[in-house]
């Protein structure tokens, strides 16, 4: 097994990892934790791919993961503003709860 | 060996090359790691056990008393009277408080604060690690240092420590842009991230005066908006709301005593320290002489010197002025510390599309002069009116 | 596969793991540092230096802070203890194995297994701003109004409005 293919294993298992835990928490913050994950491992795939890839100098993947990880920030800092102005109304993180559209 | 002002000036990394030879070649890279880290390991506490006797001494007679006059002559063994005190403390926890994260929140503030200084070079040919992103690495594990505040303050499980954790946080990462925005422009200007390379520019000299870049508009600028946010960093007077005695008991450290209390003593004055250092290399020439005929002072000496200014700097305006409330201190931050770096930043690039002379020195002053006064005044101004209302409370 | 590479790869996804598995929300954040200080030691392992110290200041710095935030504030004054895990679980852990098995079936049986390793790239960060500067200046100013946009609508978001009269 080459050393891409243990990166890529790494960041698949990663992935899943992020992916259970988004699926399967009750707290809404610890489900968006699961998303942040997730794109870590992209990351870490990009990062991965760029090192061990055909044309290194081009820095195409330090590039795409600078702004995922741009992105990523802007993306935690809204949703955890969206959780909190949720809070406020329903009292409650509980997502098994958050399941009516009426307020 | 021929003893010349060279010598000296190299001791340190002759010595390291000296001690070099009698090892192995296998293992070469380890020792020579050992070797460049074991000074630092030794200098940065014995500077630690000095200024607090320093700061106790000079507080002291700012405010019109002696300070520890009784352990050696002139207090001098006081440091080591600490030392022993805070060993051989009882180790307190409360029962409800988190055991794990209460015992890890002092080694995470230490090793941060060690790890900084990585990258600072102390002298000619004397830096850790010659880092191509050094001031970007000691941005990196300067924001760790806010996660082991909260770590500290939260698992204590005792309101005074959750709420002093919360405010030392959120002035952690006020601060943390301007002292970011401060750093760029010297980096805009010596046109590299590496340490080594930024003090490399400013070794030069002009007749007798040397090229730092403290001496520039935007250097003295970016220099004061450097120090403000360096002491709100490492929550030092006149900053202190979340650590200080009269208001909060001890903020985030209360349920801490001992040796860990000691930890965080030692984590907080090793992070003022390698700020300081790295104003030191940003701003004021790092390890350059201030003057060409003084270069044979050897460079170890001036860094030292030029740190052991900015820490009686530090001890003299705890010593006088006043704390600031907690919304004096974010306002603080965001409406004046950021536009003037923002606005710092715009005059170092007029600065350097400029043609050299004084035409270029009065455009600059007065497009920094303009605003800070201007921000001054309207800072001021809105203070006097403004009624101060309760959010919460009501 | 050098040891380097397995001690941070345990670390990271034991670190993950603990974060996405723990019961009390904080030591979860906690367990997510870790891991994300894993993952920069490994961008630092593969050569990116300025992507691995990016990482440790957007991410350990910014958002592990930000979510500890978010949970403090979400904290109910009475303790109710909610379990921890949705009450369906189990299907989420079936379609994370299902996606990791089919991951993993991907990457084992696809890329070609070259034994040539390329050699480690040298870039340094001046590389990175001429290529910010020249190829990606699109990108960097949609980043920069996407920050802008984001900041400003979280602060909106999150505001406690309290113009409604008592």
């Amino acid at each position: 097994m080459s050393s891409l293919q243990s990166y890529l294993l790494l960041s698949s298992l990663l992935f899943s990892i992020g992916l259970a835990g988004a699926l399967t928490r009750r707290n809404a913050i610890l489900v968006l934790i699961g998303i942040e994950l997730m794109l870590n491992a992209a990351n870490l795939n990009f990062i991965a791919f760029w090192r061990y890839g055909p044309n290194p100098s081009k820095l195409t993947g330090i590039m795409f993961a600078i702004f995922s990880i741009s992105v990523a920030a802007a993306e935690a800092a809204v949703g955890l503003g969206i959780i909190l102005a949720a809070y406020r109304h329903s009292k409650t993180t509980d997502l098994d709860q958050m399941n009516s559209l009426k307020g | 060996m021929i003893l010349t002002p060279q010598t000296f000036d190299q001791i340190f990394p002759i010595a390291k090359l000296w001690l070099l030879g009698f090892v192995p070649a296998g293992a070469q890279p380890l020792a020579s790691a050992i070797l460049s880290v074991v000074p630092v390991l030794i200098a940065f506490p014995l500077l630690f056990a000095i200024t607090t006797w320093l700061e106790r001494k000079g507080l002291g007679r700012m405010q019109n008393r002696l300070g520890p006059n009784r352990t050696g002559p002139f207090g001098l063994l006081q440091p080591i009277a600490d030392a022993v005190k805070s060993l051989t403390k009882e180790d307190i926890v409360p029962i409800t408080a988190d055991h794990v994260v209460h015992f890890l929140a002092p080694l995470v503030l230490v090793a941060a604060a060690f790890l900084a200084y990585a990258v600072l070079p102390i002298g000619r040919n004397m830096v850790i690690v010659n880092m191509n992103a050094g001031v970007l690495f000691f941005f990196a594990i300067g924001s760790t240092v806010e996660l082991s505040v909260f770590m500290a303050g939260w698992s204590s499980r005792s309101k005074y420590s959750l709420l002093g954790a919360m405010r030392a946080v959120a002035q952690m990462i006020s601060y943390e842009i301007p002292m970011v925005l401060a750093t760029i422009v010297i980096i805009m200007q010596a046109g590299s991230l590496s340490t080594v390379s930024i003090v490399d520019k400013q070794a030069g000299y002009t007749g007798i005066f040397p090229h730092w870049y403290v001496f520039t508009p935007w250097g003295i600028v970016g220099f004061a908006l450097f120090m403000i946010a360096a002491t709100a960093e490492s929550n030092r007077s006149p900053f202190d709301l979340p650590e200080g005695e009269s208001e909060i008991i001890a903020g985030y450290y209360i349920e801490y005593s001992g040796f860990k209390f000691a930890l965080f003593f030692l984590g907080e004055y090793l992070g003022m320290f390698a700020t300081s250092g790295l104003a030191i290399t940003l701003f004021l020439g790092g390890w350059s002489a201030p003057f060409s005929f003084l270069a044979w002072i050897p460079s170890y000496v001036w860094f030292f010197a030029k740190l052991l200014v900015l820490i009686a700097a530090f001890i003299w305006i705890r010593g006088t002025l006043p704390r600031l409330r907690m919304d004096q201190l974010m306002n603080l931050a965001w409406q004046y510390v950021l536009p003037m770096a923002l606005i710092n930043m715009l005059v170092a690039g007029i600065w350097h599309f400029m043609p050299t002379g004084p035409a270029r020195w009065l455009v600059c002053t007065a497009l920094l002069a303009a605003p800070c006064i201007l921000l001054s005044l309207a800072l001021k101004r809105k203070q006097r009116f403004q009624v101060r209302t309760y959010r919460f409370a009501e | 596969m050098t040891v380097s590479f397995l001690i941070l790869a345990v670390l990271t996804v034991a670190g993950m793991a603990a974060a996405m598995g723990l019961r009390n929300a904080v030591h979860c954040v906690l367990a997510l540092t870790v891991g994300f200080a894993g993952v920069a030691a490994l961008y630092l392992q593969l050569g990116a230096q300025f992507v691995g110290f990016t990482q440790i200041m957007v991410y350990v710095g910014a958002v592990a802070i930000l979510a500890v935030f978010a949970i403090m504030m979400t904290h109910s004054p009475t303790p109710v203890q909610l379990p921890a895990y949705s009450s369906r679980w189990a299907w989420g852990i079936v379609v994370a194995a299902a996606v990791f098995s089919v991951l993993a079936w991907a990457i084992r049986s696809g890329t070609a297994s070259s034994q040539v390793l390329p050699p480690q790239p040298d870039i340094d960060v001046q590389q990175i701003g001429e290529a910010l500067m020249h190829r990606f200046v699109l990108p960097l100013e949609i980043m920069g109004l996407l920050l802008t946009a984001a900041l400003i609508g979280a602060v909106v978001i999150a505001m406690d409005r309290k113009e409604e009269p008592k």
